[in-house]
């Protein structure tokens, strides 16, 4: 199908002020009278606050005041507090002092004298797991949506640990089909035990947050991921009706799931401010974000998996502890099952979670949670098999991989297309695998080649969200996207669903963005990799409905029906006298005339408040098209890559080099080719810190974070990628998106960081690590035959 | 400094010339005491982006404070604050520089560029901005300044580098979007295109 902006690159507006240095941040606003806050941040594990004196603290010259728990939203264990007095993490903010300036407040941090009681704490799941294991909370140390408490015997904590089949009791589980019987059916069953590490998402931008208010309104200028979505979260977070906040969110430095929605610290500035009356802007520092920035979920785990002699998964027992750190998270270990279930579509499976809470950073989704530490686990299984079985490693994947006739999770659900086949052949042939796989093991000096290929998946699309355009009587078309600037630029593509529709240029579109006083739609969260199918649909609809407008009012004034009319070049024609028409200038300079639902007065039923509070900002200003997305959706939409990978191995320092990499998209039509090679390089970027580099440290006898410094958690730099980074992507439209566009952020790491963990593998000749990352030091310990460092299943200690 | 000119004087100089600059509290905190014998001078002219700025900077003040929150130059990003990132690379004399692990003291009669400086008088943008735009590099954008005043300074000392050449020069500046390989496309298009049009030699 041809398009006018689908498909093509564009100059998305706000990246001149990413240039140009104009670009602002939260912490680049500044108001008047605006005075610091500091945090105080637990330094204990888990500890009950006795007393907090700050007398001396507050009489100190230029000190305005102190914000505790009880100024603020309360929450429940295991939620995340603004502020607490059962802390339980190293780092978790206690209170805060606002004064003149940061150096005054931060002297004033250290007058307050705080008696903590401390408390027992755990830093490893399986530690707390045992018998008499500590709990990292006082209401229990397992949270499967509820809090409880959990301990396992002894043999149970030992067979776990040792590898073997775990007897622990898990307190979730699905499963789909007849194990057994798949079981029954192998030639093959591999088992293996795991570990992932559960690591910072380390923003580039600390979540630094300015609050005042005015009027009776709040005004917070904050850093997140999304940008409507977050205004019912925040609003109830500050105690505010929704209409009472203003929310600024132009750009945000990095969130990778860490600033989806409304977090904590987001919320702290805004009590500040008004119990001071004063403007507060709390600054993070870069040790604080890796308190407060939230961290992956990390595994420890079981996997059995039967092959029949032709290479199909025919059953798959998956069981994972989660490491959920210190509040609410979860989620990732379903994930990473249902990533299973659509990637190599087994006769039948089984999930046994045990989430485990920790007294080590919050957790919370980061791209690709579950599915991407699952990746980096079972891709090289696939492998295994292959070797055993005597298949080409692209011939195993490409005999299980999902079509559109594919089902997954529990429930065995439908998705909406699939064309993974498609995927692993263009990756294949680009790629040259049945030349590249001949080099596999090949020695240079002390270095060793290893080719790898890895796939992604992630789900990639919601629905039910808004649009909203407006035409203005001076002709220009105003695209509103509620939508967040994450950084992918999709706030902005998308909106290009409706300048498709409009059939409109695109120098005459003004897209509105990043703040609520822009009068912004209902949007979705912008995360799960599925802002594009999402919000190409909200925008193409509210694209209709303005079309339809406009027919109505072409029809009342050059006579006959709406039917009669038709759109181009922006004008709405008589399709049987062309001759006949009205600029969209003109038909928006009616229907401001005309009111009623052509200008805003009146809008649908079904759209959301934050909608309808914007069109009523905007009504009377030109002609409003507004809807709900209703489309079908006829399943699961899935986000599908491959990657590709050679990289040479040094036995004798354990480094590798990324000699080659090729990413290849399975995301329906290709909505914007730059932004879309963007998501697939940058996901290989983070598929290569996980399979290789990324650290999550803690001391297990005091509780102490080792990972407070970019240093040392290792997030890649330039020396870490390949000179180049090759991307192609299949092409196909998916048939329940009106442009046929699907998101991909998600699955291009899993697909990297798997198909990195496969040449690894491949360099030492199929040997599997089964733990992430893959440091020089494991390389070089298992190389040299000696044992590793950490313990069987240890987590959070490399 | 002019001796006629008093210190009330400067001070009121100064505030108007940082009309951009960050808050009160913050000018209140760098003006509130009197310099102790035997230290710094504070009030100090800056060369910046070709203009003079008159800003009174304490002892152990940073480059990328001074810059941000008294001169308003917030493009100059702290993402770490302790020479990890690179997010507040400037130019002093045409060198890159972490501006977060630098004394502003110590800039004093050298010439400060920050990428608020690139653009002509005219407003175009520098060649390097510009195929940092066409290549669409940056990603979130926060480490988008530092990672072009390292691109012009390496293009300023090696105008034709290779793709290895550029990779080790922009390694100080970490991007945790991943949009290495496209920031890389960016600084070989802005070499092509300078050389072409004779920017550099």
């Amino acid at each position: 199908m041809s398009y006018l902006h689908i498909g093509k690159n564009f100059t998305p507006p706000d990246i001149h002020g990413k240039v140009t240095g104009k670009a602002r941040y939260a912490e680049d606003y500044s108001v008047d009278g605006m005075v610091y806050a500091r945090l105080y941040t637990s330094p204990m594990p888990h500890a009950r606050v006795v007393e907090i004196d700050a007398d001396e603290a507050l009489a100190m010259e230029g000190v305005f005041g102190i914000l505790t728990a009880e100024d603020v939203y309360p929450t429940e264990a295991p939620a995340p507090t603004l502020l607490t007095n059962e802390p339980v993490y190293v780092g978790d903010p206690i209170f805060a002092i606002a004064a003149i300036d940061e150096k005054t407040a931060e002297d004033a941090l250290k007058k307050v004298r705080v008696k903590l009681e401390p408390l027992p704490f755990s830093v490893d799941p399986v530690t707390s797991l045992k018998p008499d294991g500590p709990s990292a909370r006082l209401e229990g140390n397992i949270y499967p949506r509820e809090m409880r408490s959990l301990h396992w015997s002894a043999e149970d904590v030992e067979r776990f640990v040792t590898g073997r089949e775990p007897t622990g009791p898990a307190p979730s589980e699905w499963s789909y089909g007849d194990l057994e019987a798949g079981f029954d059916n192998a030639a093959l069953i591999l088992e293996e035990s795991f570990v992932t590490t559960g690591y910072a998402h380390m923003s580039m931008e600390p979540r630094s947050v300015l609050s005042y208010w005015q009027n009776g309104r709040c005004h917070v200028h904050g850093s997140t991921q999304s940008q409507s979505f977050v205004v019912p979260f925040l609003a109830r977070m500050l105690g505010i009706e929704q209409k009472d906040l203003v929310f600024v969110a132009e750009y945000c430095g990095g969130g990778f799931g860490s600033k989806i929605s409304a977090y904590p610290v987001l919320a702290i500035p805004g009590y500040f401010s008004k119990k001071l009356g004063r403007p507060v802007m709390l600054r993070i520092t870069r040790e604080e974000e890796y308190y407060v920035g939230s961290a992956r979920v990390g595994f420890q785990g079981w996997i059995k998996a039967g092959f029949t002699r032709e290479g199909r998964v025919s059953a798959v027992d998956l069981y994972i502890v989660q490491d959920l750190g210190s509040q609410q998270a979860g989620g990732d270990a379903s994930s990473a099952g249902g990533a299973i279930s659509i990637l190599y579509q087994p006769d039948a499976m089984r999930l046994r979670d045990v989430p485990v809470l920790t007294n080590t950073t919050p957790r919370g989704p980061q791209r690709g949670p579950g599915q991407n530490q699952i990746a980096a686990i079972f891709e090289p299984m696939m492998d295994k098999a292959a070797r055993e079985l005597g298949l080409d490693p692209v011939a195993i994947r490409r005999l299980n991989a999902p079509d559109s006739s594919a089902t997954l999770n529990a429930n065995q659900g439908p998705v909406t297309s699939a064309y993974m086949k498609e995927a692993l052949d263009r990756g294949a042939e680009l790629f040259g695998w049945s030349e590249r796989i001949k080099k596999s093991g090949q020695r240079n000096g002390s270095k060793v080649t290893g080719i790898g290929v890895g796939q992604g998946y992630h789900s990639a699309g919601a629905n039910g969200f808004d649009g909203l355009v407006r035409i203005t009587p001076d002709g220009r078309i105003h695209l509103h996207s509620g939508v967040g600037n994450l950084g992918t630029y999709s706030y902005a593509a998308t909106t290009r669903a409706a300048a498709e529709a409009l059939k409109c240029n695109w120098e005459n579109c003004i897209v509105h963005h990043g703040s609520t006083e822009e009068n912004l739609p209902w949007s979705s969260y912008q995360a799960g990799s599925n802002t594009t199918f999402t919000h190409t649909r909200a925008n193409y609809v509210a694209a209709e409905d303005a079309i339809r407008k406009m027919k109505l009012i072409a029809a009342q004034v050059l006579g006959g029906t709406p039917d009669q009319y038709d759109i181009a070049d922006e004008r709405v024609f008589d399709i049987g006298n062309a001759a006949r028409s009205l600029t969209y200038g003109e038909v928006a300079a009616k229907a401001v005339e005309l009111g009623g639902e052509f200008s805003g007065e009146t809008w649908p039923e079904d759209i959301h408040e934050v909608t309808q509070r914007a069109v009523q900002g905007i009504a009377g200003t030109g002609l409003i098209g507004v809807a709900k997305d209703n489309l079908p959706v006829r399943g699961t939409v899935p986000g599908l890559t491959v990657g590709f990978i050679e990289i040479e191995l040094d036995l004798e320092t354990g480094k590798h080099e990324i000699v080659d990499f090729l990413a290849v998209a399975e995301c329906g039509t290709v909505l914007h080719p730059l932004g879309l090679a963007g998501q697939l390089r940058g996901g290989a970027v983070w598929g290569f810190g996980m399979a290789g580099l990324e650290r999550h440290v803690y001391d297990p006898q005091n509780g102490l974070p080792a990972n407070v410094g970019y240093y040392q958690t290792r997030p890649p730099t330039y020396l870490d990628i390949p000179a180049h980074m090759e991307w192609s992507a299949v092409d196909i439209a998916d048939p329940d998106n009106p442009v046929g566009s699907r998101g991909v952020g998600e699955p291009a790491m899993g697909s990297a960081t798997a198909a990195l963990m496969c040449a690894l593998s491949d360099a030492l000749g199929g040997h599997l690590f089964n733990r992430t990352p893959v440091t020089p030091d494991v390389v070089v310990n298992h190389v040299s035959g000696q044992g590793q460092s950490h313990g069987p299943l240890a987590t959070n200690t490399f | 400094m002019n001796v006629n000119l008093s210190r009330r004087r400067f001070i009121k100089g100064v505030i108007a010339s940082s009309a951009a600059a960050a808050s009160s509290a913050a000018w209140y905190s760098a003006a509130a005491d009197d310099r102790p014998a035997g230290t710094v001078e504070r009030l100090v002219v800056l060369n910046v982006n070709g203009r003079k700025r008159p800003v009174d900077v304490l002892p152990q003040e940073t480059l990328a404070f001074t810059l941000r929150y008294k001169l308003g130059l917030t493009g100059t990003k702290l993402g770490c604050n302790r020479g990890e990132c690179g997010a507040c690379t400037v130019l002093v004399d045409d060198i890159n520089h972490y501006a977060c692990s630098m004394l502003t003291h110590s800039v004093r009669g050298r010439a400060v560029t920050t990428v608020e400086g690139l653009q002509d008088a005219s407003g175009a943008l520098h060649p390097v901005q510009q195929a940092f735009i066409d290549e669409l590099a940056p990603q979130c954008g926060y480490c988008t300044p530092g990672q072009i005043m390292s691109a012009v300074a390496l293009l300023r000392e090696n105008s034709e580098p290779t793709r290895q050449e550029v990779r080790e020069a922009l390694s100080g500046n970490l991007c945790r979007c991943g949009a290495y390989d496209h920031y890389l496309n960016a600084v070989m298009t802005a070499s092509k295109r300078m050389r072409a049009r004779g920017q550099i030699t």
